[in-house]
Order: C-alpha cells, then structure tokens, then sequence
C-alpha cells in the first residue's frame, strides 16, 4: 500500500491536490457554519443564522465545487474499469452527489430564512433550522468519505 | 483495513481538523475586521471556541501520525529531506499561529471584561486595534501559508 503510493504518477498529484485542498476548505466552510447556526439556537439567532449562511454560500459551495472538479479530474485519471470501481471510490461519489444536493438545499433554506428573519424582525426560523441540521449532516457524510478516501476500504 | 491505513486515516483527518480550524479563524477575522463593540466580538470568539480545540488536536495528529507513518512505512522514513522539511514547515506553522492566535486572545479577554463592567455595547477603540493588529494578521498569513506548502509537500513528496 504505501510503495503504490510513493509511486503514484506525477501527473496525478495536482489534481490530487486540488480535491484534497477543495475537501479541507469544504469541511472548514462546513465546521464554520454548523457552529455559528448550532449557536444561533440559543441565542442571537439573526446574527448567527446570518453568518452561517454566507459561510455555507462563500466558502463551503465554491470549495466544493474545487473538491468535485479535482475528484473527477484524478479518476479520470485513474481509470477504473467501469463497473468495476473500488468501494471507496463509490462512497466518494455518492457523498459527494448527495452532500453537494443537500448543500444547496440547505443554502436555499438558510438565505430564505435570513431573509425572512430580517423582513419580520424575527428572532427564529425553522428554515435556518432545517439549514443546520443539513448542513451537520453534510459535515457528518464528509467525515465518512474522508475516511473511505484515506483509508480505502475495499 | 491495515494499521497503516488507520494511521494514514488519523493523519489526514488531523489535517483536515488543522485546516478547518484555519478556515474558522479566517473567516471570523474577515466578518470581525471592523468590529469595535465586545457584544459583538464575543459572538465571533464564541464562534472560535470549537476550532480551538480543532486546531490543538490537528496540531499535535499531523506530527504524532506522520512520523509514525514514516517509521511505519516500507517506502518512507523519518530522515527522508521532504519528512524533515515537513517538519520543519508545522513547526513554523504551529509557532507563528500559537503567536498570532494570543493577540486574539486577548482581544477575547479584553472583550469579556468590558462586557462584565457593564461597557458591552460601547465602541472600544482598544478592542478593534487588537482584532486589527497587522503583526497578528501576518502571523496567521505565514502560519497559513506554511499549511498550504506543508500540504503540497505531502502530495507531491518530493525525492520520495
């Protein structure tokens, strides 16, 4: 296992970089905005619901889109028989779809619940709720793939 | 999985926890950039709390795991140059950002005492030139810097 990672093709190492600086940035971005809208639960809602919102937009949605880009980029690269992809790659794939389609959910939700919060001067929202609870979940997904990535099972 | 995979998990996932830390603290030092009121820094420290402890335990896994990769590894050892130079970048990244984090800090402790004597909600000119302060910020901009390289360091793996 390490000697075929030592003699991983140069040519695979900055897509490689790409996708693992795009995961890091998406995980912070992640981490940033779980905390402030868990936060926001208790108290200061608008300011934390707020924070947590331009988290999710301006950090975690376009590293997201780096982690995805450079993904593909190495499997390409890589190229596994189709249908023949190994386990880890799979879990790659689907929590990246489906973390990727739950992140602009809970963007959606959280920025109409900002949004609504400031019109009616209101201390709370379900939707930046419902936002919170997907965006731990996300973060939750991201932990699995990170371990499906790094320690390939399978 | 193998013992070196669960290392090789455990050190990536320090990594993970060192840069997301970073990310927190970036993000809070942009959003905070002209606060001048405790009331509403010590909602940014609060925010910090949690990468505290990300940064401390992604500090102390990256080394401890790595070097057990290399002593681990068949193809890697501890005294290979891009191990050492490796080392050499956390142990600037960790003492820059240990440098640039006390200035936050007692910008937090300056906020929580003008909070506890009742000046929560007054501007204090103090208290924003520390969350301003140009020799903390570029602390954090090398310790940042020396992640990203440490990061390519560890793709790229130079002379391995």
């Amino acid at each position: 296992m390490s000697v075929l990672a030592a003699i991983r093709p140069d040519s695979w190492n900055f897509p490689l970089l790409l996708h693992v600086f795009g995961a890091m940035i998406l995980v912070g971005g992640l981490v940033t905005a779980v905390t402030a809208l868990l936060l926001g639960w208790r108290r200061d809602t608008p300011f934390y619901s707020r924070l947590g919102f331009w988290s999710l937009l301006l950090v975690a949605f376009p590293a997201w889109w780096i982690m995805r880009i450079g993904g593909e980029w190495i499997a390409s690269k890589e190229d596994f028989p189709e249908g023949d992809e190994p386990t880890w790659l799979g879990i790659g794939y689907i929590t990246a779809e489906l973390g990727g389609l739950l992140l602009l959910i809970a963007i959606i939700l959280t920025g109409i619940g900002v949004r609504r919060m400031r019109k009616q001067e209101s201390e709370k929202s379900s939707l930046v709720r419902i936002g919170g609870v997907l965006a731990t979940l996300i973060l939750c997904a991201y932990i699995v793939a990170m371990w499906a990535m790094s320690g390939k099972p399978g | 999985m193998a013992f070196y995979d669960w290392l090789l998990f455990l050190h990536i996932a320090s990594a993970f926890a060192l840069v997301a830390a970073l990310v927190v603290f970036w993000t809070i030092a942009v959003a905070a950039r002209n606060v001048d009121r405790p009331v509403e820094s010590l909602r940014y420290f609060s925010i910090a709390k949690p990468a505290n402890i990300l940064v401390a335990a992604g500090t102390v896994g990256t080394l401890i795991f790595g070097i057990w990769l290399a002593i681990d590894s068949d193809a890697y050892h501890p005294w290979d140059w891009w191990v050492l130079f490796a080392i050499v970048l956390w142990a600037i990244s960790a003492s820059t950002g240990q440098r640039g984090g006390q200035t936050y800090q007692q910008a937090a402790q300056l906020a929580s005492q003008l909070a506890s004597e009742g000046r929560a909600d007054e501007p204090s000119a103090e208290l924003q030139m520390r969350l301003q302060d140009r020799r903390a910020m570029w602390l954090n901009i090398v310790s940042s810097a020396a992640v990203l390289a440490l990061l390519v360091i560890m793709i790229y793996k130079p002379g391995a």
